[in-house]
């Protein structure tokens, strides 16, 4: 189950996420002392997966909450992305000790849904606290919800997106007069961007990650431009269009293979390291690296480029929920509520890590317009393609696994496209086999 | 004395005997109830710990048994263990475990003795600081292991890669890299667990006789020999034991895994435990 970025990242993480464990451990303890013992609020715990800096902006968040809300009491946790994060929380709740509020990807909330494991969210008792189905796009909103409910409140939108060294650009004639990227649309205007960025650096044209999530998040992307499905919406039967598929890959395929503009052989640290050291001219990741280059180099970031004629892109979603009996009392589920609307309020600070923030009051905010770059690829919210929903899937799954390894060998040149796709095939349709643990289907 | 009086004597000795038997009797009735007080505590956990929860899991193996929700509890009989033995994943992860079994089982035996050997060898004040450092790494949790590891594997900043790059070689992704994982994840634990194979040998050593050492050099024998004909021979025991013990660590082998590579990359260095794990707790799937 063992997720890409995040096994170079996460191990990152890890030891961050371990560091962060005792320093929330530390501030919780503190901040609870500090706490007027008449106050009436009950006491939460707050479980969330975030390292690096993501960790950081989450604890200062957690820290102005407290300030805004001395009365407040709350224990933040910080547990090892991925997997062992989503173990810890499925068992805490299948235990009935789970945490009062909890962070998700919601490419695993309709699993989560489906297997009971959540409380849906009281949307008379959220108004009381100001959120409301306005503060969300829709089509934010309608990734919350399982079966016409909601169960999540969406944090943010994390697509993956364009970099580019703004001095490689310039000097390889991409640039328009304000030192913006000229559009960029279709396989031949990319390939050619790349190829011209490749002769000013001398290295590559694009860095792209090979050997970790990199290659299905683009896969995904770009299959879902030319339309199509990959699992049938109650993910139980493999429908990909075979057409599609190929041309989307074929075209991965070439960045590395024939027209050598991408590196077949890097991976994570080492293609942000590419564009970081000025060996590349663009690179494909997620929005999550922007903090790595502020600071250290001239670059600028765009949506996913329209390739096949649309924009869709992959992305995943940071959002709340609240675990199954995780407020058994009016006073803890007030302290909840309070608690993540009150995050969620402060969605300015999340958004300068690259994520582009749910929350609709900060996403229209000038302060957030302001923000470069990374309010320019803000659109992406609307048009993001999460992972297939299946028990299996999901960010950091062993679907996300089978599908990486599968379309890596068309990349570094291992196994031709057809091949890769007949490889991956067979390794869904073996996680389709098993029998499904969930009650019910992941529709609803 | 005479004949009537011994006979008295011994007679009224059985008689005594047999009065005091019958005390004696219900005093070991008393002990065996004492010790069966003794072990109670340590029954009772075992039960609901160990022997319980594997009757459960017996029973779950049964059924499609789902650990978040009722009603996909159906009867498979020997379904699941079908299931498992046709699945290319539950092969390749037992493959793993037996890799890293068959690899460092070898390395562990043969350098802790080697070890053991050199530091017996060393007298004087300084031989503590000796025994510590090979069983210090022993006394840390694998959780701490992990993490000190974890920076030396690191790829931009690690120790390992910066020697590496600092003598001009090339840098290795020690954990990302499908077979590198594997061997790192050996390295890690030789380091680790060499410590008690060590301290077994090294008291083995110490229980050798300096007299069969004497003699044999007053026969002629020169170190080798001895080490060959003495000192293995003589350590059987201990190789024994350790090998024993260390296929049974091997064969368990997950906490490492987990923390290092999380059985990544590409389930390159995902060992049978963690399948398990996987299967049952992270995909629900207890049954």
């Amino acid at each position: 189950m063992h997720q890409q970025p995040e096994n170079v990242f996460g191990r990152r993480h890890f030891l961050q996420g371990a560091a962060m464990l005792g320093i929330a451990g530390l501030a919780g303890g503190t901040l609870a002392s500090c706490g007027s013992p008449s106050s009436s609020s009950s006491s939460i715990t707050f479980w969330n997966l975030f390292g690096g800096g993501d960790g950081a902006r989450m604890i200062d968040m957690e820290q102005a909450f407290q300030r805004q809300n001395p009365a407040s009491n709350f224990k933040a946790v910080t547990l090892a992305w991925g997997s062992p994060y989503y173990t810890k929380l499925v068992m805490s709740t299948v235990g009935d000790s789970p945490p009062n509020a909890a962070i998700t990807h919601l490419s695993r909330l309709r699993t989560y849904a489906a297997a009971n494991l959540l409380e849906p969210i009281d949307l008379p008792f959220l108004a009381q606290y100001g959120v409301t189905e306005n503060d969300f796009l829709p089509a934010v909103w309608q990734r919350a919800q399982f079966d016409g409910k909601l169960y999540a409140i969406p944090l943010d939108t994390h697509p993956f997106v364009m970099y580019y060294n703004v001095d490689v650009c310039r000097k390889a004639g991409l640039l328009d007069s304000d030192n913006n990227l000229k559009p960029l649309q279709g396989p031949e205007a990319l390939t050619d961007a790349f190829q011209r960025a490749q002769k000013v650096t001398g290295d590559i044209g694009l860095s792209l990650a090979v050997q970790d999530t990199t290659v299905w998040r683009l896969f995904n992307g770009l299959y879902s431009q030319l339309g199509g499905d990959i699992l049938s919406p109650d993910g139980t039967k493999f429908v990909l269009n075979e057409a599609h598929a190929e041309q989307a890959l074929t075209f991965m395929s070439n960045l590395t293979l024939k027209n050598k503009v991408a590196n077949p052989n890097i991976d994570y640290a080492g293609s942000v390291a590419l564009l970081g050291g000025g060996k590349a001219g663009f690179h494909w990741n997620g929005e999550w690296e922007v903090t790595t280059f502020e600071g250290t180099m001239n670059f600028n970031m765009v949506p996913f480029p329209n390739v096949f004629g649309g924009s869709q892109t992959w992305a995943d979603s940071h959002a709340f929920i609240i675990p199954r009996g995780a407020t058994p009392d009016q006073e803890t589920k007030a302290a909840t509520y309070q608690f993540i609307t009150g995050l969620l309020k402060q969605s300015l600070t999340w958004a300068k890590g690259g994520h582009i923030p749910a929350y609709l009051s900060v996403a229209e905010s000038a302060q957030y317009k302001a923000l470069k770059p990374q309010s320019n690829y803000a659109s992406d919210a609307a048009v993001a393609v999460l992972d297939p929903a299946a028990w299996f899937s999901g960010a950091g799954s062993q679907f996300e696994t089978v599908a990486q390894s599968s379309f890596e060998g068309a990349l570094t040149g291992q196994m031709a496209v057809p091949h890769s796709l007949q490889l991956f095939h067979s390794s869904v349709q073996r996680l389709l086999d098993q029998p499904v643990p969930l009650p019910q289907s992941v529709n609803g | 004395m005479s004949d009537t009086s011994i006979r008295q004597q011994v007679i009224q000795r059985d008689a005594s005997h047999s009065l005091k038997a019958s005390p004696k009797r219900a005093s070991r009735w008393r002990l065996d109830l004492v010790g069966w007080g003794f072990i109670l505590p340590l029954l009772v956990v075992y039960t609901i710990f160990l022997l319980w929860p594997i009757l459960l899991g017996l029973r779950m193996s049964l059924f499609n048994w789902s650990l978040v929700g009722s009603g996909t509890n159906e009867f498979l009989g020997f379904g699941n263990y079908a299931e498992a033995l046709r699945d290319p994943d539950f092969w390749s992860s037992l493959w793993n475990t037996i890799v890293v079994t068959v690899i460092s089982t070898p390395i562990l035996v043969v350098l802790s003795l080697v070890l053991s050997l050199m530091v017996n060898s060393v007298t004087g004040r300084m031989q503590w600081i000796y025994r510590l450092a090979f069983f210090a790494p022993y006394t840390l949790s694998v959780t701490v292991m992990a993490l000190i590891w974890s920076w030396m594997f690191e790829p931009g900043f690690g120790l390992l890669n910066g020697a590496l790059t600092s003598l001009g070689l090339p840098s290795v992704n020690w954990l990302t890299q499908p077979g590198v994982a594997m061997l790192s994840i050996v390295l890690v634990t030789i380091w680790w667990t060499l410590g008690f194979n060590f301290l077994l040998y090294l008291a083995g050593l110490q229980q050798i006789s300096k007299d069969v050492y004497e003699a044999s050099a007053l026969d002629g024998a020169g170190w080798w020999n001895r080490v060959r004909y003495i000192t293995i021979p003589l350590l059987n025991k201990q190789t024994l034991l350790i090998v024993v013990l260390q296929v049974i660590a091997s064969l368990q082998l997950f906490g490492q895994t987990y923390l290092l590579t999380s059985g990544g990359p590409n389930f390159s260095t995902r060992p049978v435990i963690e399948y398990i794990y996987d299967s049952g707790f992270t995909n629900f799937r207890a049954g």
